[in-house]
């Protein structure tokens, strides 16, 4: 596909050089000329007032026999013996997917002596479960489990493949896109599958989360996507439901592993494993001071919640970036989200916006993370915390 | 004749617009308030090479020109005008009559050692009795074998107590007048030279004023800057430079009261309309900018002249007596457009007009800056 | 010891606006920076640069005005710096990127350590790091926030939800890098800044890296921008302003207890 301008029709209005996301179209005697940055987006097409610019099919080398590639996969990702919510998430979500193409959803599940998790895997809606076990797969490693997930896709063909947006996840699925040369398309908070075309569609956010873009991977097969924490829900798990177990063998051996993990640190803060908390208290520039995090952290004690920042308060040094809610942070969903002192930028609500309530204190009633909170509170954060704190704790123990 | 800053200009104004913006501006009001000199903050300065803008590389300078320096003190002093003063004492009062006057292993251990940032500088010529009256010198250096032994004592120093290297001046000859001054190189450390008191100002909190002690100094011969005899001719030039640089600082607080006042005028509602639509705020900020406008262009002239070697001894002391003048005038009606909010401390421009006045008095006062141009015209 | 800073010119997304009538991007007079975490990435290149002495090469895949970005590393210490500019490149997704990024590196030789950022605040993909590190078949390690080298092997500290681990890797190695407080971004120098106005910067070509134009730009790209809009607006709720905070504490829990979330 590519962008023309037709300088005929083109009026030099200007307005197509304002709308490009990606600043790639300028005036050159008056008329628009499309520069180098062009990805092909197409947001110039719509806004053009006289129909100058259009989108045209350039035509691509077909190398892959499509037909031959079918059904989802989801990988699945475990910690500790369990399997992680986002791979359980994305099993609902693949379970959809497969049935709006009519075909199959497995999971992939690799590691050592975990195959009695295939019942969950199953339980979530996969027919089948496709299980490596080995030593050299014992934790995960970039080299190990490429090797064996690429081989697999070469083998069995799938369709689509999810991944969860996890920091392994993030790892593994671009490692995996580059072997088989195929499209990945990252941290999508949308999935369904275009009527026309039979493609999966990804919508994701880019521009820091100010734009939405729709992703096609139309020649290429695995269409492949990873997809945050907490954007889908976790399926009702029906344990009646069973399916087929898949053994294969891996052919890792030692030596074809780089990376040596030789330490797993915990950091234990209030910050811990945002991503699967059910309540968040997050803190914000509005706090003032770094002292009164103290503030938020007394709340989510009471709450039994989680410790969030927003990048302001990262940047700042008040809390360390594990802790940091939006788009270069982590992405959360919990069922309550509080957010104190946070101004509530694009980027911000990015790695909030799809938690279930959202709970906003702030002293200025124009901020904008009062257009996405159910309830706001307009006050000054370091009065009303404490005040909330104590009500809290009285009413519980009534 | 060319208005235009060059490109190696501009980058060295730009990034002291972007070091002043993101490092001093997050905490200049605390410092202020709380009278701290942050010695970290100067290193990071330092370390930035601010310091060794206008020195040639074989020095451990960025071979820049003197304007380039002049307009990084302006776009420091904006934000943190202590800032700005520091890096002018350094550069122009200790490094600078050390390059003009120093031998080359002088400029080999004490030039580089400013330019590179790894020291901060300080001047040490006035006196308990010898301020305007600068020939008045009491500090004596007595000549012992291979060492000057210093006494006396020097106030009213910039960086004082936290400088690393000192330009000092003492009576050699006492019976030479004028003649009898020369000029030291001293080390913080040499024993029997310490700091007095940390001088309580009206103003400038973020820099440091400290008294300089000298009990029986021993100063090697090899740290006589110049030939004996010289010291009043080296302070004279010297604060020929330095007062460029303190014309900077003096147009850099100026900028930023006239922003300030221009910001809250837009903002401020009285009688259901902005005040600056009203004339009297509205001439005002007019004259601000032509005031600033004018002494800008004194202060780059200077610069330019001292870089291209002509004399410029007048024009600086035209810049200096000027800007400063330009700068408490422009800070005291920065404070008047403020009203009653602007003589309180919640708002920045009582700091400015504080600040201001020092730059009226230090490095000559504008008495002595008239007495230069007076001098000059009707000889 | 050789290293290559893979850096990116972007839009500050920080800085972006929507219009509030036709609901699309503002670019204009939305500043170019450096993509934050290349900066993050660039430092762990000079503090190596700093403790072991190392040749430190930035180089970038973009327009021409992207020399702006590469001049500014070499501001901060970087040595050399390389532009990959060619209208072939346009339209590229991550795999056609890092397929030509590689190139580059592969025609610059023998390299010990590569830093990426995490992530352009543009793209968002967090994917050329790895995908680059495939292509050249070396080793990675990403959401790297320490690091220290023992002879021929890297000593890692990655991130992970809870903590972090420690990994140990031969070079040559491909390593992204987060935003962490050992990686602070320096502060360029003066005379850094100097030496960036007259540095020269080479552009290479698709044909001076040798690359395959099939799998550059757009031809290149498994994956097509389908359609671009903006993101549906969540709809407001209730906001309480009483008197006193106290006041306002209660109204809110009373809403939370008969709305049954708490």
């Amino acid at each position: 596909m590519a962008v023309i301008i037709d300088e005929e029709k083109c009026i030099g209005c200007g307005i197509c050089e304002t709308t490009c996301p990606f600043g790639a179209i300028s005036l050159k005697n008056s008329k628009a000329v499309i520069g180098l940055a062009c990805t092909q987006c197409g947001a110039c097409v719509d806004v053009c007032p006289v129909g100058a610019i259009s989108r045209v099919e350039v035509a691509q080398e077909v190398t892959m026999d499509k037909t031959q590639y079918k059904n989802v996969w989801v990988y699945i990702e475990t910690v500790e013996g369990k399997i992680k919510n986002v791979s359980l998430e994305l099993l609902g979500e693949g379970r959809k997917l497969a049935d709006k193409m009519g075909q199959h959803l497995a999971g992939v599940l690799l590691g050592k002596n975990v195959e009695s998790l295939s019942k969950d895997i199953f339980a979530a809606g996969a027919d089948e479960v496709y299980l490596v076990e080995a030593d050299e797969l014992a934790h995960y490693n970039t080299d190990g489990y490429t090797t064996v997930v690429a081989n697999l896709i070469q083998e069995y063909k799938p369709s689509v493949v999810l991944v969860g947006a996890t920091n392994d996840g993030r790892d593994l699925g671009p490692r995996i896109a580059s072997r088989i040369a195929t499209g990945l398309t990252a941290d999508c908070t949308g999935l369904a599958i275009d009527d026309e075309t039979g493609l999966v569609a990804w919508t994701r956010p880019a521009f820091g989360g100010n734009i939405m873009a729709t992703i096609l991977c139309p020649e290429h097969r695995p269409q492949m996507g990873t997809v945050r924490p907490s954007v889908f829900k976790k399926p009702l798990l029906d344990y009646d439901r069973c399916g087929k177990i898949i053994r294969v063998k891996s052919t890792v051996k030692p030596e074809d592993i780089r990376t040596k993990l030789t330490d797993v640190v915990k950091v234990c803060t209030t910050c811990c494993n945002l991503e699967e908390a059910e309540i968040i208290v997050s803190g914000g520039r509005g706090l003032g001071k770094p002292e009164n995090f103290k503030l938020v952290e007394d709340l989510a004690e009471v709450l039994g919640a989680t410790v969030g920042a927003s990048r302001a308060a990262v940047d700042a040094g008040w809390k360390p970036h594990m802790c940091q809610v939006g788009q270069t942070g982590k992405t959360v969903g919990p069922k309550i989200y509080i957010a104190c002192g946070i101004s509530g930028a694009v980027q911000h609500l990015v790695g909030m916006s799809s938690s279930d309530i959202i709970i906003a204190i702030n002293r200025d009633k124009d901020a904008p993370i009062f257009q996405v909170a159910n309830y706001g509170i307009v006050g000054d954060v370091l009065e009303v915390l404490p005040i909330m704190t104590e009500e809290f704790k009285k009413r519980k123990a009534c | 004749m060319e208005f235009e800053l060059t490109e190696d200009q501009e980058t060295i104004q730009q990034m002291a617009k972007e070091f002043a913006e993101q490092k001093l501006a997050p905490t200049v009001e605390e410092r202020e308030e709380q009278h701290v000199f942050d010695r970290g903050l100067v290193n990071e300065m330092c370390e930035a090479g601010f310091n060794g803008i206008c020195f040639p590389e074989a020095y451990g300078g960025a071979g820049g020109d003197y304007l380039s320096y002049i307009l990084a003190v302006e776009e420091l002093s904006k934000v943190d005008d202590g800032m700005g003063i520091t890096l002018s004492v350094n550069v122009s009062l200790c490094a600078g009559p050390i390059m003009a006057y120093g031998t080359e292993e002088q400029k080999q251990k004490y030039l580089r050692s400013i330019a590179e940032g790894a020291h901060v500088g300080a001047f040490g010529l006035t006196e308990p009795n010898a301020g305007t009256d600068a020939a008045a010198q009491q500090t004596v250096a007595k000549p012992e074998g291979d060492y000057y032994i210093l006494n006396g004592n020097k106030i009213f120093i910039t960086n004082g107590s936290e400088a690393d290297t000192y330009v000092v001046f003492a009576m050699t000859d006492k019976t030479k007048g004028l003649r009898g001054i020369s000029a030291f190189i001293l080390e913080k450390g040499m024993p029997g030279f310490s700091f007095g008191k940390r001088e309580s100002k009206m103003g400038g909190h973020t820099s440091i004023t400290t008294e300089l002690v000298f009990k029986d100094v021993k100063v090697p011969k090899e740290n006589l800057l110049g030939k004996v005899g010289e010291g009043f001719k080296i302070a004279m030039t010297t604060l020929d430079a330095g007062r460029i640089g303190v014309a900077a600082q003096a147009l850099g607080i100026a900028d930023a009261a006239m922003n300030y006042a221009i910001k809250y005028s837009k903002e401020r509602v009285q009688f259901g309309k902005p005040i600056s639509s009203f004339q009297a705020i509205a001439f005002k900020i007019a004259d601000m900018a032509m005031k600033i406008d004018a002494a800008r262009f004194l202060v780059y002239r200077a610069a330019c002249l001292k870089n291209a070697g002509k004399p410029f001894s007048k024009e600086a002391a035209m810049a200096k007596a000027y800007a400063s003048d330009v700068a408490m005038e422009v800070t005291t009606d920065a404070v008047q457009v403020y009203g009653g909010y602007g003589y309180t401390t919640d708002y920045p421009v009582e700091r400015l007009m504080r600040n201001a006045k020092i730059t009226q008095i230090y490095e000559g006062t504008n008495e002595v800056q008239r007495m230069v141009i007076s001098g000059a015209l009707l000889r | 010891m050789e290293i290559v800073v893979c850096i990116k010119q972007v839009p500050d997304t920080t800085e972006v606006k929507i219009d509030p009538v036709t609901n699309t991007l503002i670019r204009q007079g939305v500043p170019s920076i450096v993509n934050p975490f290349d900066k993050n990435a660039l430092e762990a290149a000079l503090q190596l640069k700093d403790k072991y002495g190392a040749r430190v090469t930035v180089i970038s895949m973009g327009p021409p005005q992207a020399k702006a970005a590469l001049k500014e590393c070499l501001s901060m210490g970087a040595d050399t710096a390389i532009l990959v500019s060619d209208r072939a490149f346009g339209g590229a997704d991550t795999l056609a990127t890092s397929y030509t990024l590689a190139a580059c590196i592969r025609k610059i030789g023998k390299v010990d350590v590569i830093f990426c950022g995490k992530q352009a605040i543009d793209g968002d993909t967090a994917q050329v790091g790895p995908e680059t590190a495939e292509h050249l078949g070396i080793p990675q390690v990403t959401y790297v926030s320490n690091l220290d080298i023992k002879g021929d092997t890297a000593i890692v500290d990655r991130e992970c939800e809870d903590g972090y681990e420690v990994i140990e890797v031969k070079m040559p190695v491909l390593m992204s890098v987060i935003k962490s407080a050992a990686f602070e971004p320096r502060f360029p120098t003066i005379k850094g800044k100097m030496k960036a106005n007259r540095a020269e910067i080479a552009v290479w070509s698709a044909a001076d890296v040798k690359a395959d134009e099939k799998r550059i730009g757009l031809t290149g790209s498994p994956t097509k921008v389908s359609k671009i809009f903006s993101p549906p607006r969540r709809v407001q709720g209730i906001l309480i302003a009483e008197p006193t905070a106290k006041e306002s504490v209660t109204v809110l829990l009373d809403k939370l207890a008969e709305a049954k979330i708490v």
